[in-house]
């Protein structure tokens, strides 16, 4: 076990340098905007795009400066600085992390609470009227573009533009640590928006999961040897069918946590994908580089923590 | 004294979207403690459904279930979920086919029988803990004291068997019912899971269904055998009267299509034609018309009901053709001639009486 986690963590470096190569000839090979002209004002002559891209060190060769921002990184954890901002892309990612983080764990609560239930209600009571109605809003939920769900749940229940003013709206996001009645009320919407996708998704699957394994031979074992059916159905079928669904799960959150770009916009919140967005606008080459690579580092790292799990969760899996 | 389980009338009919799926049509049976009954039968003859419905495991809204099915006293298919439950896995027990798909693949094998014990009775953890590595001593699992933690995977096909007899006797159950358990194991384990078995019966006195496809397996095993065929019992008998002068064309396939170490090597295993008959529509007359060598027009029309062989008490059949004529053919096959040789025997029978009108039994009828 403790040679394949090394493996892996060396393929996990060898990835995230492919990740950045890949990003920084993207960034070159599709120019969106030359930063240099985006930061040289209203009326820019060419002497002063030449010195603004020197002092970026744009004039230089693409190998060059993929090799002097790996050097940072690798030997002072430096992510280069914000061309807009000029602050350190390490500490704005840091900056906005809790939020992320906040929205992340929040909407998987939420999910979990909402989707795992109705998963095996749906298929203990497969073909039923509570199962059909719950599919139903399950597949109208998962086909709902996410921006579009917030949105309209913003003009519904905002308290500032919405037709209920019950819940805060978009741009009141709070620290847990300055205000933590605040803070949980900002986030009410956009936990229910994000979760309401994957809500679906998880009921969808845990329910088609546990279907199939209320067939297997083991739940008539265990039927056999006289266990009440709640326990049968918890305990045997739940515990198979929720397996594979924690899989997913572990990558869903590293995913997020590399930041949920949209309802992060539109909801304002000062998270790790907003700053991606922002950076995409402004041409913002090291706060894109350093975002993607967050989100790449995020996913990569699940993967592996799923994998290592998954051999826990279940014994007939052995790595070597 | 009346049997440890009878079971009269017993009806299964299952509705699905292709019409009513006749399971179990109409068969009695009984098991007493410290006896083996051996149900003998096809995939699809309605054997494994007669026994998880003696569970009760077969109940739900699409299963109609009608006759009687009596256990110390009490009538099975009256009673509640509840009592039902309370039942199953303590006074009656289940082994099934597949060992390795049957136990939790999760669960270690000691977490499974700890379970299955205090299901049923009020010990502590480690009291059951301590009477499963008794029950896996009991079934000869070496080294149960580590095997105990071990996960089913773990386990080679026959020791996960006897993990799944352990689990069964864990309660000591008055009858076990074995639903093909050597079907998914080596020749060489087969043999020792029915040791195994014939061992536990004579020491705690159970009674044990067993249920097969294979009358070879059951030769050595079975005091009472009863052969199944489209949700109905064909013949029974002891074993002693199936083996040797079995009254049923079914049977008599049965027992030619498997090889035997007293038959000439040169004989050739005679396979049965044709398919198993559907469940929903099921041929008309006898049952097994379609696919019987030996069948007769007047056959196609009359249902024969078990009725008991003539001068062989305690062995029924299911059969029109004379008791006579039967013996016969069975002579005949036993000798090594082919079905196809030996139906001249019942086109020259039938001339000795009228076929168009006849009495439905035919010359038995007659006298």
């Amino acid at each position: 076990m403790g040679r394949y986690i090394i493996r892996r963590l060396l393929w996990v470096i060898v990835l995230l340098i492919v990740v950045s190569a890949v990003t920084f000839i993207i960034f070159y090979e599709l120019p969106s905007a030359n930063p240099a002209v985006l930061r040289a004002g209203r009326s820019p002559n060419p002497a002063l795009i030449a010195a603004i891209s020197k002092s970026l060190g744009l004039n230089r060769p693409i190998y060059v400066q993929y090799w002097l921002y790996m050097k940072n990184i690798i030997l002072h954890f430096n992510f280069g600085y914000s061309y807009q901002f000029s602050q350190p892309v390490r500490t704005m990612i840091f900056q906005r992390l809790p939020a992320t983080i906040s929205l992340t764990v929040g909407a998987v609560v939420v999910w979990l609470l909402i989707g795992l239930p109705i998963g095996i209600l749906s298929a203990i009571r497969s073909r039923s009227v509570l199962d059909r109605t719950a599919m139903g809003g399950a597949l109208v939920a998962i086909s709902a573009p996410s921006y579009w769900l917030a949105l309209v749940s913003l003009y519904l229940f905002a308290n500032d533009i919405g037709i209920i003013k019950i819940f805060d709206g978009a741009g009141t996001y709070t620290g847990l640590t300055a205000n933590p009645a605040r803070w949980f009320g900002s986030f009410i919407l956009p936990w229910l928006v994000l979760a309401a996708a994957f809500a679906a998704f998880y009921s969808r699957l845990l329910r088609s999961n546990l279907i199939e394994v209320m067939s297997e031979d083991y739940i008539r074992t265990a039927r056999a040897k006289g266990l009440s059916e709640r326990r049968v159905i918890l305990r045997h079928g739940v515990r198979a069918a929720i397996t594979p669904i924690v899989t997913v799960l572990g990558l869903d959150i590293g995913a997020l946590l590399g930041g949920a770009v949209l309802i992060e916009t539109v909801f304002n919140i000062p998270g790790v994908g907003r700053l991606a967005y922002q950076g995409i606008e402004n041409a913002d080459l090291p706060v894109i580089q350093g975002t993607v690579l967050f989100g790449a580092f995020f996913i990569v790292i699940a993967n592996l923590v799923v994998d290592v799990v998954y051999a826990f969760l279940d014994p007939r899996v052995r790595y070597s | 004294m009346s049997p440890l389980l009878e079971v009269s009338d017993l009806r299964v009919e299952f509705s699905t979207e292709d019409g009513i799926v006749h399971a179990v049509d109409g068969i009695s049976y009984a098991a007493e403690s410290g006896r083996t009954l051996c149900i003998v039968g096809e995939s699809g003859s309605g054997k494994s459904v007669t026994s998880l419905t003696t569970l009760g495991l077969t109940r739900g809204r699409n299963t109609r279930v009608s006759g009687q099915i009596v256990f110390e006293g009490r009538d099975l298919l009256t009673l509640s979920n509840d009592e039902m439950r309370s039942i199953r896995g303590d006074d009656i027990a289940m082994i099934f086919q597949d060992p390795l798909s049957s136990l939790h693949p999760f669960y270690k094998v000691g977490t499974q029988l700890v379970e299955a014990i205090r299901t049923h009775q009020s010990v502590s953890k480690s009291a059951a803990r301590g009477r499963s590595v008794e029950l896996l001593t009991m079934v000869g699992i070496p080294d149960p004291q580590r095997r105990v933690d071990q996960f089913p995977h773990e386990f080679s096909g026959g020791m996960r068997q006897r993990v799944m007899i352990a689990m069964a006797l864990a309660n000591e159950p008055k009858l076990l019912i074995a639903d093909e358990p050597t079907t998914a194991l080596d020749v060489t384990v087969q043999a020792q899971i029915l040791e195994l078995l014939e061992e536990l019966q004579d020491r705690l006195g159970t009674a044990i269904i067993l249920i097969t496809h294979d009358l070879g397996v059951v030769a050595e095993f079975a005091d009472e055998i009863a052969v199944m065929y489209a949700g109905r019992i064909v013949e029974r008998g002891t074993a002693d009267q199936i083996f040797f002068s079995p009254q049923h064309p079914y049977t008599w396939g049965l027992l030619k299509s498997i090889p035997r170490l007293d038959t000439a090597r040169d004989e050739e295993l005679v396979p049965i034609s044709g398919r198993p008959p559907s469940l929903i529509q099921r041929p008309s007359g006898c049952h097994f018309h379609p696919r019987c060598p030996y069948v007769r027009e007047a056959h196609k029309r009359i249902d024969p009901p078990l009725a008991e062989v003539t001068g062989d008490a305690g062995h029924e059949a299911a059969c029109l053709l004379p008791t006579e004529l039967r013996s016969r053919i069975w002579k005949g096959l036993a000798g090594g001639e082919t079905p196809a040789e030996l139906r001249r025997l019942v086109v020259e029978d039938g001339q000795t009486v009228p076929v168009s009108g006849s009495p439905p039994l035919g010359p038995e009828g007659a006298s």
